[in-house]
Parts: structure tokens; C-alpha cells; sequence
């Protein structure tokens, strides 16, 4: 596209930031307005990965449609399928075995920790270092790895289902994930030396991006968006599903509701599912993954909500049913759209550079937004 | 024994006797012109190597290791990969301009190369100003990066080219600052009565802790004019996509892409000659054995390892650090590293008066 | 406050609007008109708080439209489900961006996919479909393309 230097009448310029563009991960377009380095006005654009998920889901059956709930959040696929299987157990109060549920919540911190691995690499890498990356992603395989004995699959894995898990555990998983709690805590303080202590990365993330309390809560952000301006929202507390109301863990808060606060919050977040790991990884009972179901699940007719903690924050899931095999209408509440629309408001008055800061403390997924 | 300077010497003494004065002028200029060039050229090469492998080393992967042996042909084909990749001038740019900039900042990091002392009694030009010379050529790299930013019609370059500007201009100052240490100490501008005064021992071990400040100072600014990271601002590929070189391809590119890895080998070399002696080699007092050793290492191998560790210091930071914001890094400048600079040159002036130095 | 107290002071608040059961949460049926007062009441009572807005969509009937607005608040932790029926030849009612500020994203949303006119909205374009898709509204129950949907 051929573009004139377009100025608006004050004087200030208008820039394209993305589709494709480093710091946007993915294809977000974001149309800044510029005063000289300060940003005026940041203006979202979003559909350019939008399948129409929703549409898809109403001719899926309630076994196809996980399929496709895999491709919105992709870094934390678990929990999303997670969320679905919850759904629809509820609707047709399937009761699911305890091995199995003890399964779930494993996949679903380690599916957490490593989202938010790569999460702190590629917000690193926003801000210039780029070394973190790399660091992050050595740790993130190792998770990747036990994921792939157990699910078959590294990213979308597609192994929560309503009733259960689609498998039983590989014979491994105990020992790897006891071996990657102890390389995770020994690098987390390498971590910790090499970003969170740096001046440059502080000066660069305090005060960056300051969201009020009242104003998170106002434009439904959540998770670590929300829990940075200091609302306690961790949906595992609150509106506890599954077995987290028998863990111990703690709720990561905030009160500066900066991009450093949102930094903070992820990295003690990993560690608190670390916690949740250690106290289940040699407590998992015995018996059947799976709990025994029809084949062909119906929903009776009413109206569904779940709602799961993702790594981005609060998913939820909207199941319309008129009683028949695929679902009437659909709708997912996603963390990251919410979240975005709170970009503007954080952004106006900041820094190109201030920009990126804030863009990677949201840990923006383009798919889950977009849908 | 073969060093550099007994084969310059060797060949200007073989033209003398063969051709008339003017003659050997011209070859002269002639062989010199063309080994800048060729040091250009490998410089290029070797140093995108080393920082490729620096790179991968930090950040625990192998780096190219598929052409040639452990990768070491990766920039030649690299090289030849951008020669014949199209040279795209982007519609409502400003033709000449825009193909102009790369030229000047190439042209620029030559000139630099000039006063420079390679080898003992191997200098291009043995400038009385060598000095004042280096500090006012390389100011005028910022034009070309201002023009390829101006001329290229794009936003994000023209960002980049006025992050650049402001970047390099208040940079310079506390560069010259610590540059100017040095040369209270040694009362000349001169590149080689600098190199000198080192025979003794280099400025870094001799000067106290001001000399020490004003390399610390010397090393933040020359890793500021030299547009690296954590000061990339004018290239901020997380923001600005690439900066000034947003829309420069093929071998405009490349050639913005060499002056910058020759801008770093000069400013090591700067810096190498006023804190390191130059070529001088390490002696330790009376370690006669040991200083024996150490002048068996011809000057140019002393000279050069000195730079590229100098190189890699800049390059561990360049993979090490985030990038500053633009308000943080002028603000670094005027009210820190200025005023420090500053008040290090009064103490070294003080030092230089009373002698206070070994 | 539990399910069966905040649904004694809802109906008394708002005398016009009608309960369905059978839900884990509670469900009110309301009439557009009605929308914007009964979002103000709910958002500033001080015994109720919604303040936050986690979830806004429509559900496509056949025979009208069903906007959906599920409540709750960060102090009290309680849930309530909002339901307004649309007709579906003008579907129109009131923008609570004012409101929840998360609204201005979600009611573009629905207005692109859906055609669901917000009255008062700071901003109402489309912000997933390109350009050129005004009118044509995909999640739609009736909505056909011949090119890119795919009759299973």
C-alpha cells in the first residue's frame, strides 16, 4: 500500500503498526497517532487472523469442537480445552474420575508455566535483549517435551475431553517433571539476574502503562492485567473449579498496576505453579482417565457458562444448547480481547518504546483475540 | 623479522629506485587505497562472523555452522547474497539522496581509517590532528543517517533518522570529553606521540582512576555513536521495524550494514590507542623475561587483539542489555555522563599539571 | 450475598423484569428500553457493584435476537446474567460503553457480526471485517457465503 506521510491537522503523524511488525507478535494492527515520539491515540484493527471460530463450533459436535479451541489461545491449549470439557460436564453432569482431574490441573500449570516462559522471552526480546529468548525457550522445551509423551502434541494438544484426558499418563511424566521443577528453580534465579534485576529493564517497565484499579475493572481485564493493578480476579480462588480449592497456592497481586507489576506478577505466578506441581506430581490417585460417557454427547437445552484461568487471564465459554449434538451458538470470552482494549487507554501519553513495553506486559495472543 | 612496516618500507625503497618521485606517489596512493578496501571488506566479513558466533554463544546455540568449515564462509555467502538482491528505491523517496546516504556513511568510516596506527611506523597518514581529525570525521556519519531517514519517505525511518540525530550529537560531546583526557596527559593530538607516551605503560594502568572513568565513559559513548545495542534507537527493530534502513535492500543495505561494523572497529581502535598503547605490547615493570616474550608479538597482532577485545566487550552488551527508551538515554547523556566527564577532565587536567601520574 | 437475597433485591429494584430458572446463575429478561437505567442502577448500587462486564454477545433466535450480558462484581463476587430480546428487522438498544468501558470492543463486535445497532456508542465500526462488509453480518443464523463456508 502506497502512503503518503499523512499528517493530521494538528501536525501529528499517523503510523502503521503492523500487520506485520516484530512487536506486535502476530498480526495485530495497531494506528498510532504520533506527536513527535509521544503517542496521542492508539486505535486497534484486528481480523486479520479471524477464522470465525464461534460460526465453526455451531456445526461441530461437543467432541469436534475442543478440536478447534486449541487454535484461539494457542499457548495455553490445555486450559482452553479445559474450559470446554468443564462446559460441557456441567451441562450433562458427567462426573469425572479423580486421576483424571488431578491430570488436568497438572497439564494445565505446566501448560501456565509455559506460556509465561515464553511470554517473559518475547517481552524481553520487545524491549531489545534478546538473549532472554533463547533462555526461556530452553526451559519451555523441556515442558514441550513432556507434553509430547503424554499428548502426542507440542502446541495444540487437544487432550483434555469432556469426561477425562484422552490417555493415560506416559510412564515418564513423573520422573520429567520432577527433573524440570529442579532445572526450573535453578533458573529462575538466572532469570531473575539477568532481567529483573537489570536498571534498564526496570527504568524501561516502571511506570509504564499505568492502569487504575478502577479503570482494569472497567474495561474487564483480567488475570495478570487485572491482578497488576492490584484486584485479586485468580478464577482458581474465586470460582474454584476442578480440585484447586484443596491446593495450596497463593494469588500473585500487585498494587502499581505498571508494566513491571504485570511482570512480577507472571514471573511469581510460575512459581506458584510450580507449588501446585510439587504437591500433586506424587499424589496422583489411581484408576480410570476417563470417566465412561456416550458416544454421542447432547447437551439438554439451556444455557452454559465456564469460565477457566488461562495464562492471559479469565476464559470464558458460552454454550447456547438446544438439546441436540452441536451446540446452538458459541461464544468464548477471550482474556486477550478485553485486555487490548485497555491498550489505548494505557498508552496515551507514552513512548513509542513505552508502547512495546506495554504491548509485551499484556502478553497479547493474536488468535485468541481475534478468534 | 617480517613486520608490516619493513615490508612498507621494503616496497616504497623497490618504487623509489625504479620510478621517478611522482610515480611512487601515485602506486603509493594507489596500493594503499586498494588494501583499505580489502581490510574493509575482510573486516566486514570477520566481524559479522564474530558477532554471529559472540551472539550464539550467549545465547547457547551454535550459530551458522553449514558453509564452509564451522561456518565460516556463512558471510561470504551472505555477501554475495546481497550483491545480486535487487537495490529497491521506494516510490516518492528522494532518488538521490536516498542512494547517496549509504555512500557517505561508508565513505566516512574510510576516512577514519586514515590516521589510525596499524604497526609500529604504519600509519596512512601521520596527522599532527589525528585526534581532532577522528572526532571530526565520524560527526558526520550522523548526516548520511539523517539523509537515508529523510529521503526514504517512511515513518519509521524518519523516526529512526531523528533518534539518531539527537542520539549522536549529544554522544559526541562525552566522547570528545574522555578522548581530551588522554590528550592532556599526553599534550598531543598526535595518534602515534600518543601510542608513544604508552611505552612505559599504557594510560589505563597509568592514569589513576580518572583514566579509568573517562574509558568507562569512552566505551558508553563510542557503543552510542556507533548505533549499537543498548543504544540501537535508530534501528529499534521492536519499534521501528528497522529505523533508517527501513527501506534500503541489497547492497545499500549491505553497505550501511559494513559501515557500522567498520564504525565499531574504528572506535575499538580509537579507543585501543589512547587507553592501550596502541600496538605497544604488555610489559610488567622489571619482568625482563616476560617483556622479552611480549615484544616477540609483532605490533599489528598486538594491536588487532586489543581491538577485537574491545569488539567483544561492545558486543556483550549489545546481547546482554534491553535497548534504553529515547527520553532515558539523552537524559543518561546530559545529566550523568556529561557532567561526569566533565569533572574527570578537570581531575586529569589537575593530575596532568602536578604530575600525579607514573 | 447469596443467589436467593440479591434476586429478593433485584425484583425489587427492577419490578419490570422477569427471572428464568434453572440457571446456575441468576437470569433477568429485560426490554431494551429499559437497558440503560437498570446498567446505571446495577453498576452504582451499593449494596450490588456490577462492575464488571466479563462477557457481551448476542444469540441469533431465527425469530429475533437475544442480547446477552453476563455481570459481576469484583467486591461481592455474585453473577447475574442480563437478556434483552431484539427485534430483528431494527435491532437497536442503548451502548453501556459509558458504563463498562470493556463494552465499546464487545458491542462492535456484535454489531459487525450480528447487525445490533448500539445507540449512543462513542465509535460504531467494524473492528474484525475489512472494509466492505457493512451489512453483511456472518454470525447470523441466515447468513450464507458461498465461497468460504463449507455445509458439513
Amino acid at each position: 500500500m502506497v502512503e503518503e506521510l499523512s499528517r493530521t491537522e494538528e501536525g501529528n503523524i499517523i503510523i502503521n503498526v503492523g500487520p506485520q511488525h516484530p512487536a506486535t507478535h502476530g498480526v495485530l494492527h495497531l494506528v498510532i497517532t504520533l506527536h513527535g515520539e509521544t503517542i496521542q491515540k492508539v486505535e486497534p484493527h484486528l481480523g486479520y487472523i479471524h477464522r470465525s471460530i464461534e460460526k465453526m463450533c455451531e456445526s461441530l459436535t461437543y467432541r469436534q469442537f475442543i478440536y478447534v479451541t486449541s487454535r484461539m489461545d494457542y499457548l495455553s491449549s490445555h486450559i482452553n480445552n479445559h474450559a470446554c470439557a468443564l462446559c460441557v460436564e456441567k451441562g450433562m453432569q458427567i462426573e469425572v474420575p479423580e486421576r483424571a482431574q488431578v491430570i488436568r490441573v497438572l497439564m494445565d500449570e505446566l501448560t501456565r508455566i509455559a506460556s509465561h516462559e515464553l511470554w517473559w522471552g518475547a517481552m524481553a526480546m520487545d524491549l531489545g535483549a534478546f538473549t532472554p529468548f533463547f533462555h526461556a525457550f530452553r526451559e519451555r522445551e523441556v515442558i514441550n517435551e513432556i507434553m509430547e509423551d503424554t499428548c502426542g502434541a507440542r502446541l495444540t494438544m487437544n487432550y483434555i475431553l469432556p469426561g477425562g484426558v484422552l490417555e493415560d499418563l506416559h510412564p515418564s511424566f513423573q520422573k520429567k517433571v520432577k527433573d524440570f521443577i529442579v532445572l526450573y528453580k535453578r533458573k529462575i534465579a538466572e532469570y531473575d539476574e539477568m532481567v529483573t534485576g537489570n536498571i534498564i529493564f526496570q527504568n524501561r517497565m516502571k511506570n509504564v502503562g499505568v492502569l487504575s484499579a478502577a479503570d482494569a475493572i472497567s474495561f474487564g481485564c483480567s488475570g495478570p492485567t487485572l491482578r497488576g493493578s492490584g484486584v485479586s480476579c485468580d478464577v482458581r480462588k474465586i470460582y474454584p473449579y476442578e480440585i484447586y480449592n484443596k491446593l495450596e497456592f497463593n494469588e500473585a497481586l500487585e498494587t502499581a498496576g505498571d508494566s513491571f507489576a504485570r511482570y512480577m506478577i507472571r514471573i511469581r505466578e510460575m512459581n506458584e505453579s510450580i507449588r501446585i506441581i510439587e504437591q500433586l506430581i506424587d499424589n496422583i490417585p489411581e484408576g480410570e482417565f476417563q470417566a465412561k460417557t456416550k458416544a454421542v454427547l447432547k447437551l439438554p437445552k439451556g444455557e452454559f457458562y465456564q469460565r477457566v484461568e488461562t495464562a492471559r487471564g479469565e476464559f470464558g465459554i458460552y454454550i447456547v444448547s438446544e438439546g441436540g449434538t452441536t451446540p446452538y451458538r458459541i461464544k468464548f470470552r477471550s482474556p486477550g480481547f478485553s485486555n487490548l482494549s485497555a491498550l489505548d487507554h494505557m498508552a496515551r501519553g507514552g513512548k513509542i518504546g513505552d508502547l512495546v513495553a506495554m504491548m509485551g506486559s499484556l502478553d497479547l495472543v493474536i488468535p485468541d483475540i481475534d478468534r | 623479522m617480517w613486520s608490516l612496516s619493513n615490508i612498507a618500507s621494503g616496497i616504497h625503497e623497490w618504487l623509489s629506485k625504479t620510478f621517478p618521485s611522482t610515480v611512487v606517489t601515485v602506486v603509493e596512493m594507489v596500493i594503499v587505497g586498494v588494501c583499505v578496501i580489502s581490510l574493509f571488506a575482510i573486516l566486514g566479513l570477520v566481524l559479522v562472523m564474530m558477532e554471529r558466533k559472540v551472539s550464539a554463544w550467549i545465547q547457547i546455540r551454535l550459530g551458522p555452522n553449514r558453509v564452509g568449515p564451522k561456518g565460516m564462509f556463512q558471510s561470504m555467502a551472505d555477501t554475495v547474497k546481497l550483491l545480486v538482491k535487487e537495490g529497491m528505491t521506494p516510490t516518492g523517496a528522494d532518488k538521490f539522496l536516498f542512494n547517496l546516504a549509504p555512500y557517505i556513511a561508508i565513505i566516512v568510516s574510510m576516512l577514519l581509517m586514515a590516521p589510525i596506527a596499524f604497526a609500529k611506523d604504519l600509519t596512512m597518514w601521520n596527522l599532527n590532528i589525528g585526534v581532532l581529525y577522528v572526532s571530526a570525521i565520524s560527526s558526520v556519519s550522523v548526516i548520511s543517517i539523517l539523509m537515508a531517514g529523510w529521503a526514504s519517505n517512511n515513518k519509521y525511518s524518519l523516526l529512526g533518522a531523528m533518534r539518531s540525530g539527537a542520539q549522536i550529537v549529544s554522544y559526541e560531546l562525552s566522547a570528545g570529553l574522555s578522548i581530551l583526557c588522554i590528550v592532556v596527559l599526553v599534550g598531543s593530538l598526535n595518534l602515534n606521540d600518543i601510542i608513544a607516551s604508552q611505552s612505559n605503560g599504557w594510560w589505563i594502568f597509568k592514569g589513576h582512576i580518572p583514566v579509568f572513568i573517562a574509558f568507562i565513559i569512552f566505551l558508553i559513548a563510542a557503543t552510542a555513536e556507533t548505533n549499537r545495542a543498548p543504544f540501537d534507537l535508530a534501528e529499534a527493530e521492536s519499534e521501528l521495524t528497522a529505523g533508517f534502513h527501513t527501506e534500503y535492500s541489497g547492497m545499500k543495505f549491505a553497505l550501511f550494514f559494513l559501515a557500522e561494523y567498520v564504525n565499531v572497529f574504528i572506535v575499538c581502535a580509537i579507543g585501543a590507542t589512547l587507553f592501550f598503547g596502541g600496538w605497544m605490547p604488555l610489559h610488567i615493570g622489571h619482568w625482563e623475561a616476560f617483556n622479552h616474550i611480549m615484544d616477540f608479538i609483532p605490533s599489528s597482532l598486538w594491536f588487532f587483539g586489543k581491538i577485537f577485545f574491545l569488539i567483544f566487550l561492545i558486543m556483550w552488551f549489545r546481547w546482554t542489555f534491553p535497548r534504553l527508551r529515547i527520553d532515558q538515554l539523552l537524559n543518561l547523556e546530559w545529566k550523568y555522563l556529561l557532567p561526569i566527564s566533565m569533572f574527570n577532565l578537570l581531575l586529569v587536567t589537575a593530575m596532568a599539571i602536578l604530575g600525579w601520574y607514573f | 450475598m447469596g443467589n436467593d437475597e440479591l434476586k429478593i433485591k433485584l425484583a425489587e429494584l427492577f419490578p419490570k423484569a422477569t427471572f428464568e430458572e434453572g440457571a446456575e446463575w441468576i437470569q433477568m429478561q429485560i426490554e431494551p428500553s429499559d437497558w440503560l437505567p437498570m446498567a446505571q442502577t446495577l453498576r452504582q448500587d451499593a449494596s450490588l457493584q456490577f462492575d464488571y462486564l466479563f462477557c457481551l454477545t448476542c444469540v441469533d433466535w431465527k425469530t429475533h435476537l437475544t442480547m446477552v450480558y453476563h455481570l459481576s462484581s469484583t467486591i461481592f463476587r455474585h453473577n447475574i446474567v442480563i437478556k434483552s430480546k431484539l427485534n430483528r428487522s431494527k435491532a437497536e438498544i442503548e451502548s453501556v460503553s459509558s458504563i463498562w468501558r470493556t463494552a465499546e470492543f464487545h458491542e462492535r463486535e456484535v454489531y459487525e457480526m450480528f447487525g445490533v445497532h448500539f445507540l449512543h456508542h462513542p465509535d460504531l465500526r467494524l473492528l474484525i471485517l475489512p472494509d466492505g462488509w457493512e451489512g453483511k453480518n456472518p454470525l447470523l443464523k441466515d447468513f450464507e457465503d458461498p465461497i468460504n463456508m463449507i455445509k458439513l
